[in-house]
């Protein structure tokens, strides 16, 4: 545990035949700490979050997790080493309630999954937890609503209520405020932050008021690798940053005139 | 206080709901029991069980492509292989009670279903379907080469013999309340499994597969198990069927058998308990029905039509639009 860095990558790199969509990314993501990994659309964040979570296989690199070396570990298998992630659709279960949604992950730690000859009244005993859940996120009022009636910023909230009863150490959100309104954000930003109370986040983010409220480190990705890191301050100063995010052509401009 | 009052309120109303519906499903299902006791004062037992065999078929066949959304376009290898193998064990081994012949059937079609499970499970969507039809015809090739299958002809006059060595299945009523009774088991148990915890599972699986993999589920094993619990009973029905018409055939492992269980489904219902069934007593009625008029000839392309018709206008198939019908107008 005297390792400051929950989640460490080394020289990561993903290459698409013929286009490397990450190029030697080395991350390291602090115990503790909601990190932001923020850059233009296409510089590889979700592909970054892909690999962390073995949605895809790096070519190469490695990745740590506490130190151990999870690369070549299985995305349901880290997911039960505390390796959590949302994705950028809201990820929910749409024909099951709402209380449901959050009984499968309990039920994930179980060991009664596979057991078909059982009652499915043997998972009620979990019914407390998943309304505790459900509470914390304002949804106990839906328990039983089926997921597809509830409004899009609801299940934004579910779905964080069902990664966090996984206990996950690490949590992995991609754009938890993606295709929301204003309100909805807020309220997202609260969630997270009380979601993150004793655990670490990764989150990508495109909303900068979401990353300044909330990020204590942000790294800026741009064509596949890390542009800079630090907090909001330095990064929002750095004109690196600037440039990248005012597009292609302020900066060949600026090269231009160097 | 008074809000946390009202929420249990809520939950409790909730509960009840679940809970009336719950009952009223069990009344249902108690009087199709009982009607289904009674039938054959009324109904030639042949055909029911002819029925009940299509509708055990349906029914594990659902377990697949309804809670886990999985299409198997290979069902008939396996409707075959029990049938088959029961065939040749009943007709070869004279001293085999009839129920170890099915016994043996439901274990060959389980350990076929085992292997096309392993070849297929990683494929999506179609590709899956694709693989399962491509197993399903090897295996029909085999059972027109085999020794012991009596390639074009079949399998004829099999004996019907013994039910644990004393109740003669020679007798229509005998045999129609064992194939009866088999139903109903494997009906339970199905219901029993899409109501499990691993049935929970299942249902996740096929609503988002990804979230369920982030939530640590291996969800290839889960579908192995499904396949393969589903091949097994797909394979008990097979054998019931040889044993009823006392007739093993080609008929059985044709693709075409594949795909009338796939309407059967989609007919009925999928994702529904008794959808399966009520598709196999309509599908096997109207061909019935069409053979002994003069539209004997029309059976596929009337078929097809309705097929073209369910999808296109009745996803939910009769069951489900029953279903959501009382849920409309009861809320």
């Amino acid at each position: 545990m005297s390792d400051p860095f929950v989640l460490e990558t080394q020289n990561l790199v993903k290459e698409f035949k013929g286009f490397v969509a990450v190029d030697d990314v080395n991350l390291k993501v602090q115990r503790g700490h909601i990190h932001a990994l923020i850059g233009p659309n296409g510089a590889g964040k979700t592909t970054v979050f892909n690999l962390l979570t073995k949605f895809l296989i790096p070519t190469r690199g490695k990745i740590l997790f506490k130190g151990m070396d999870i690369t070549s570990m299985k995305s349901a298998a880290i997911a039960r080493e505390g390796v959590v992630r949302s994705f950028q659709i809201s990820a929910v279960f749409p024909h099951m309630t709402a209380l449901e949604n959050i009984r499968v992950a309990l039920q994930s730690f179980e060991g009664n999954s596979f057991a078909f000859w059982k009652s499915g009244d043997s998972l009620n005993r979990l019914n407390d937890r998943c309304m505790e859940l459900l509470d914390s996120v304002g949804l106990a009022d839906f328990a039983h609503t089926t997921t597809v009636e509830l409004a899009y910023g609801r299940k934004r909230a579910l779905e964080l209520a069902t990664t966090l009863a996984m206990e996950p150490e690490l949590m992995l959100l991609d754009e938890p405020t993606q295709g929301m309104g204003s309100e909805d954000v807020d309220q997202v930003v609260e969630l997270v932050r009380k979601a993150a109370q004793g655990r670490t986040v990764l989150m990508v983010e495109h909303n900068l008021s979401v990353v300044s409220k909330l990020c204590d480190r942000i790294s800026v990705l741009a064509q596949g690798s890390i542009l800079t890191e630090g907090d909001y301050q330095e990064v929002s100063e750095d004109p690196r940053v600037r440039e990248v995010y005012m597009g292609g052509a302020a900066a060949t401009e600026q090269e231009a005139a160097e | 206080m008074n809000n946390a009052e009202t929420e249990s309120e809520l939950q409790k109303t909730m509960m009840g709901h679940l809970k009336a519906d719950r009952r009223r499903k069990l009344i249902l299902n108690l009087v199709i029991l009982a009607l289904l006791i009674l039938a054959p004062a009324v109904i030639y037992a042949t055909f029911l069980m002819k029925i009940l065999c299509f509708a055990l078929f349906a029914v594990a066949f659902n377990l697949l492509l309804g809670y886990t959304g999985l299409l198997s376009f290979g069902h008939a290898a396996f409707l075959a292989a029990g049938g088959y193998t029961t065939g040749y064990l009943l007709s070869s081994y004279s001293g085999l009670t009839t129920e170890m012949g099915i016994i043996a059937g439901t274990a060959a079609a389980t350990a076929l279903g085992a292997l096309f499970a392993i070849v297929a499970i990683r494929r999506q969507g179609i590709y899956f379907a694709m693989i399962t039809l491509a197993l399903a015809q090897l295996v029909y090739f085999v059972f027109v080469q085999a020794p012991f299958t009596g390639g074009e002809d079949g399998l004829h006059g099999v004996p019907r013999g013994h039910l644990f060595g004393f109740i003669d299945l020679e007798n229509n009523v005998a045999m129609y309340y064992f194939v009866l009774a088999v139903f109903v088991g494997g009906y339970l148990l199905v219901q029993r499994i899409v109501n499990s915890p691993y049935g929970q599972v299942l249902k996740a699986i096929k609503q988002n597969e990804p979230r369920a993999v982030s939530l640590g589920y291996n969800v290839d094993r889960y579908k192995v198990i499904a396949f393969v619990i589903s091949a097994g009973l797909a394979g008990l029905a097979g054998s019931l069927k040889t044993v009823v018409f006392q007739l093993a055939s080609l008929n059985d492992a044709h693709w075409h058998m594949s795909g009338e269980v796939i309407l059967m489904t989609l007919l009925g219902g999928t994702g529904t308990l008794l959808g399966p069934v009520v598709g196999a007593t309509f599908v096997v009625n109207l061909e019935y029905q069409l053979s002994q008029g003069p539209l004997g000839d029309w059976v596929d392309p009337i078929l097809g039509a309705i097929f073209v018709l369910t999808v296109m206008a009745f996803r939910s198939g009769i069951v489900g639009e029953i279903q959501n019908f009382m849920r409309k107008n009861m809320s």
